[in-house]
């Protein structure tokens, strides 16, 4: 349980203000609007928050696991069982939007968790490819970036996990509706597929998403800012769905 | 047979296919008793975790086929990680689903499978031994030809087995040991457990037999035999002694826990906690 966080600011005596991570999860629960009866694969901790709240809100159909192998409703009663074999099996039949993390990405969306530097004899070992190859040609795949910065929005990753849209001709299931950072929301609705600015958290000036940025991001005229969460969300963020706070730990202020 | 006794039927540069998963369930038993004997120069075939580590550290691996490695708990595996930077040995680094296509065309005598996934990522660039393969159907979409992953011999672990090699688990997740085994040559199953054959279905549904005798060499009773990773329902992670594990300097570990035999490794485990 986290002490940061005191259960004072409760929104019923009005909404006391909201915090960037609390944006945050409300950037990352709309990835999964609309989505329908599909599994909800969040990784990370805000991406979870942001899934469960979708699950509670918006989205009532969505699936979501217990992280193991059961499928879990919002009060963690068993529904289902999808151990990894199955889990996989899912993944290529495409009924499932899977947000994943990212120690790089590129303009395009190639994402990399593998490894930074040369393959064959990598500075820093990191995971590994994992599923980042069949998420990203079977079913939806967003990605999340708790601290955006130009070591992570590079130029170009070093090894290709996650595909990226100009890699990814003729891949007919290939999509990448989001990316979610600490400043803001990032899409590909450019013609020639790469990353715009959709929306920035309240706070965050496009000169600083700019910086932090190691490519020429597409900035439209007008930017749009991150929507405010409503009085109910607030409420089922802080009271019921995270009450220990574990957000402020992926993103402070 | 004992841990020794099917390692001893184990060869310097074999192809070995080790099961669970990350830091669940893996044979950790069977493999300090690897690192007991002179085997060496392996092919690892492995979705891997400490299993992975322990032989890097002790530099028992010429290559590695894994599509991740980690502790979960502790995402990045210390010892995985300081042997790649060291290039200590080849690696062939595929995706999760293309690994476990491997398994099933190994398990079903299949040269390959078709999976779409790989295509477009570095995997194909890291691997240029890949090919693809195109639908002759209208679709005529393309795939990746995943090779079948076949092994010499398989290590697992499992909650229960019969002396007949009829293996059980009993926690949320098969993974994919049944495969492991399927597609080895010779496949030794360690257990917390050996029951007879009558027992396993006692209070347990049938569908929790996953590894059946045909497909089985070797059971190993080995109580406590996945530690320091999970072994669900008969326990969890041991998450301050994998800890422990993550940030001892190997040379001080192996000689504190890895000396001795699998009792003095119990032994030494009790004297921590």
């Amino acid at each position: 349980m986290s002490e940061g966080w005191s259960g004072s600011a409760s929104v019923s005596g009005g909404v006391s203000e909201v915090t960037r991570a609390e944006y945050c999860v409300i950037a990352c629960a709309e990835a999964w609007r609309g989505a329908g009866e599909i599994l909800a694969s969040p990784m990370g901790l805000i991406p979870s928050v942001g899934a469960r709240l979708a699950r509670h809100t918006f989205a009532p159909d969505l699936l979501l696991t217990d992280g193991e192998a059961l499928l879990v409703g919002p009060d963690g009663t068993v529904e289902g069982w999808l151990p990894y074999r199955q889990h996989l099996a899912l993944v290529t039949g495409g009924r499932r939007h899977v947000m994943m993390g990212a120690s790089q990405i590129d303009r395009f969306g190639n994402q990399n968790i593998s490894c930074i530097g040369d393959w064959a004899k990598p500075t820093r070992q990191l995971l590994g490819v994992r599923g980042a190859p069949v998420n990203t040609l079977n079913n939806p795949t967003s990605y999340w970036v708790p601290r955006h910065s130009r070591r992570v929005f590079v130029e170009r990753v070093d090894m290709v996990c996650g595909v990226g849209y100009d890699r990814a001709a003729g891949a007919r299931h290939h999509r990448i509706p989001r990316v979610v950072s600490d400043l803001g929301v990032f899409d590909f609705a450019t013609p020639d597929r790469s990353m715009r600015l959709a929306s920035l958290h309240p706070g965050v000036s496009v000169e600083q998403v700019r910086e932090a940025t190691g490519f020429g991001l597409v900035v439209p005229d007008e930017v749009s800012r991150t929507r405010e969460p409503t009085a109910g969300e607030l409420r089922l963020i802080r009271e019921v769905i995270d009450p220990g706070n574990t957000r402020a730990r992926e993103v402070a202020g | 047979m004992s841990a020794d006794e099917a390692v001893s039927r184990l060869r310097s540069g074999m192809t070995l296919g080790i099961g669970g998963w990350g830091s669940r369930r893996k044979p950790m038993a069977l493999v300090r008793a690897l690192l007991r004997s002179e085997v060496t120069d392996l092919t690892v075939v492995s979705y891997g975790g400490p299993d992975v580590g322990m032989l890097a550290a002790a530099g028992r691996i010429r290559k590695l086929v894994t599509a991740f490695v980690t502790l979960d708990s502790i995402p990045l595996e210390p010892h995985y990680r300081a042997a790649r930077e060291r290039g200590a040995f080849e690696l062939t680094e595929v995706d999760e689903a293309m690994f476990m296509w491997g398994l099933h065309a190994a398990a079903n005598r299949l040269p390959f499978l078709p999976v779409r996934a790989g295509l477009g990522s570095d995997v194909m660039r890291v691997n240029p031994g890949l090919r693809t393969v195109t639908s002759p159907y209208e679709d005529q979409e393309t795939f990746v030809a995943m090779p079948a992953l076949r092994l010499d011999a398989a290590l697992v672990h499992v909650n229960r087995a019969d002396r007949l090699g009829n293996g059980q688990y009993l926690g949320p997740d098969p993974y994919f040991d049944d495969l492991f085994c399927e597609a080895a040559d010779a496949a030794y199953v360690s257990c917390e457990q050996v029951v007879d054959t009558a027992e396993l279905t006692k209070a347990a549904a049938p569908q929790t037999l996953l590894l059946k005798r045909h497909t089985v060499t070797g059971v190993i009773e080995a109580p406590n035999g996945a530690h320091f990773t999970s072994c669900a329902p008969d326990y969890g992670r041991d998450e301050a002694f994998q800890k422990r594990y993550a940030t001892t300097p190997w040379p001080e570990f192996a000689a504190r826990f890895l000396a001795g035999d699998e009792q003095a490794y119990r032994s030494a485990v009790g004297e921590e906690s």
